[in-house]
């Protein structure tokens, strides 16, 4: 059994490997592909707010600067996109002959494979620093975050002769390798590239979750005043974690941008960002498998509501959500390891529940 | 012969919440291995005047010197390493670490983020850590998350992840509130065992407790120090019954 259990992941990983895309059409692997991705998102926030207790609602800056790091260079690097000038066609359109600065590093595939996570993190280090070293926190980190969300939304949506606004940068027909990005075969690599980072991504959060640091995380979640006058500065530690946490939503953002063909300032929206956070409290926070649950079912489920009921998503997701908060506090996946079936069973008050010490109380609650 | 320098000096201090004054020109002296109680009725000022040693709260006026440097504008971490160690009036520990985890913590002689990530706790920390969960009774319930652990044994281990923090000075607020008779027993012992190698002060309301501990009283009144001295001495002083009791019936 213990055997069994340590080889589980590894089960897994070989089935997300070489089972899913053979046994799965491209364009379906092509969804996992950008299920897995999102799943980074969902370790990233967990580690925040699972266990450091920071609700942040802005995680998709982070995210978006991810995607548009790599789109950035796949549009500078493919000929077919590139206009009488030698810099992508969208530009002539508002009449920019000259590429903009910061494009010019990213003609660069080794810039862009550094940019597309440091620059979310120094970002993530930047904001996150001045917020708690303010000692914001609670309710106002979480607006603060969403009201820095707002603004990256619009100025990448407002600035057409930046980053073509509102109508994002598209990738699916930008070329790598000699290859379009929306092909089938670069498809699957983008598949393997995911699966492949998905586990190191939550090696990093276990690194930073487990051992003294991670104690330390969560007793800023439990009683950071407490913390402090223990001796410990709380702002490193918060700053690390978020900075940490912006590194691995921009790898998200890239490896979900290339998936899905587009990055475009709807990855901004305030409602995708709270989305995320809703993957991570239905797949369980505090928890590192939970997340990865989260992201993975919510997406699909999210996948075949619509291809059945393209209207019905949002009320099945706003049941889902509330669902899980009454039912399983814990998510999915605290729910399997804490009793499952039976624990939903009692809270309909069919089945009892379980006896646990110190509340053998029962005989003091009034049955009816 | 010269007197001792004071380890920990307290010079006119008032605190102001909004026109109230929590302290008016308090002054206080502690000295090296002193062992004070403070008593006072509520709103006295107590709390305010752990809150303003620790950092949490900056006086309106006054001076709070710690070994001759100011404590003033110091964040309550800098305090807290400089050897000022507080349990607060509710017993605080972190209810989803473990009580081994909670006092690691507190025991770990670095205090800085990156050393946490790269480096365990040194051997004689570990050591010193399971003799104090020896002492207080918790090594039972070493690997139990302090959230569930009953209301007198969060007391303890407030107080026992204080000591594993090894400060110079301790400041106990109201350490024996909500304990059973046997606890407060035992807690006036834990805390005077910590007597020789610490300085140490007690803030309470239960008498039976003081009496046990047989330390120096000192009353605080409105912000201010009404009276000093041994338990009995300061029970008799008609200025402290008026304040607990209220004023003589004419």
């Amino acid at each position: 059994m213990k055997l069994f259990q340590r080889l589980v992941p590894w089960i897994l990983l070989a089935i997300a490997l070489f089972i899913l895309p053979a046994a799965l059409d491209d364009f379906r692997l092509n969804l996992f592909g950008r299920y897995f991705a999102l799943a980074i998102t969902a370790l990233a926030i967990d580690l925040i707010w699972g266990y450091t207790g920071l609700l942040s609602l802005g995680q998709g800056i982070f995210f978006s600067l991810g995607g548009y790091a790599v789109a950035m260079y796949l549009m500078l690097n493919t000929k077919s996109l590139a206009g009488g000038n030698g810099i992508p066609k969208f530009f002539e359109n508002y009449g920019v002959a000259e590429l903009p600065f910061f494009w010019k590093p990213f003609w660069s595939p080794a810039f862009t494979l550094i940019a597309l996570w440091v620059i979310p993190a120094v970002v993530a280090g930047l904001v996150g620093w001045l917020i708690f070293r303010n000692r914001i926190k609670g309710v106002y980190f979480s607006i603060i975050t969403q009201a820095a969300l707002m603004v990256f939304f619009h100025f990448f949506n407002g600035q057409q002769k930046l980053f073509d606004g509102t109508n994002g940068l598209k990738t699916s027909t930008s070329e790598l390798f000699g290859q379009l990005v929306g092909s089938p075969d670069m498809q699957v690599l983008f598949y393997r590239l995911t699966v492949i980072l998905l586990p190191l991504a939550f090696l990093v959060c276990r690194y930073f979750t487990t051992g003294r640091f991670g104690d330390a995380l969560i007793a800023i979640r439990d009683d950071e005043t407490r913390f402090r006058f223990a001796g410990f500065n709380s702002v490193p530690f918060k700053t690390i974690v978020f900075l940490v946490a912006g590194a691995l939503c921009g790898i998200s953002g890239a490896l979900y941008t290339v998936q899905s063909g587009i990055v475009s300032p709807q990855y901004m929206s305030i409602s995708f960002s709270i989305e995320m956070v809703i993957w991570v409290a239905v797949g369980g926070r505090g928890t590192l498998v939970g997340p990865i649950i989260g992201a993975t079912v919510v997406n699909y489920l999210r996948s075949l509501v619509s291809e059945a009921l393209p209207e019905a998503w949002l009320f099945v997701q706003g049941a889902l959500f509330i669902f899980v908060v009454v039912l399983m506090p814990d998510g999915i996946y605290g729910w399997v390891t804490n009793g499952g079936l039976r624990s939903l069973l009692a809270a309909f008050g069919i089945a009892k529940k379980a006896k646990t010490y110190p509340s053998l109380d029962e005989e003091a609650v009034p049955v009816d | 012969m010269s007197m001792p320098e004071p380890l920990l000096e307290l010079n006119d201090v008032s605190v102001s919440f909004d026109g109230f004054y929590a302290l008016t020109d308090l002054s206080m002296k502690l000295y090296k291995g002193e062992l004070k109680s403070i008593i006072g009725p509520n709103g006295a000022g107590k709390t305010t005047f752990l809150d303003v040693i620790t950092g949490k709260v900056r006086p309106t006026k006054g001076s709070v010197t710690f070994k001759g440097q100011s404590l003033l504008g110091v964040s309550e971490q800098k305090i807290s390493r400089q050897g000022i160690g507080r349990k607060f009036q509710t017993p605080r520990v972190f209810e989803n670490l473990s009580v081994l985890r909670n006092l690691e913590l507190a025991a770990s002689p670095v205090k800085n983020a990156f050393s946490l990530l790269s480096s365990g706790l040194p051997q004689a920390a570990k050591e010193e850590v399971h003799r104090i969960m020896n002492y207080v009774g918790l090594a039972p319930f070493a690997t139990v998350k302090a959230g569930s652990l009953s209301h007198g044994q969060k007391q303890w281990l407030a107080i026992a992840s204080l000591v594993a923090q090894a400060p110079e000075v301790l400041l106990l607020d109201e350490p024996v509130a909500g304990l059973t008779d046997e606890e407060t027993l035992r807690t006036a012992e834990l805390i005077k065992s910590l007597a020789g190698d610490h300085t140490v002060v007690v803030i309470e309301h239960d008498m039976e407790f003081i009496r046990d501990l047989d330390f120096d009283v000192t009353v605080l009144h409105q912000g201010q120090v009404l009276t000093e001295g041994p338990l009995d001495k300061v029970k008799a002083d008609p200025r402290v019954i008026e304040v607990y009791l209220g004023p003589p019936e004419q």
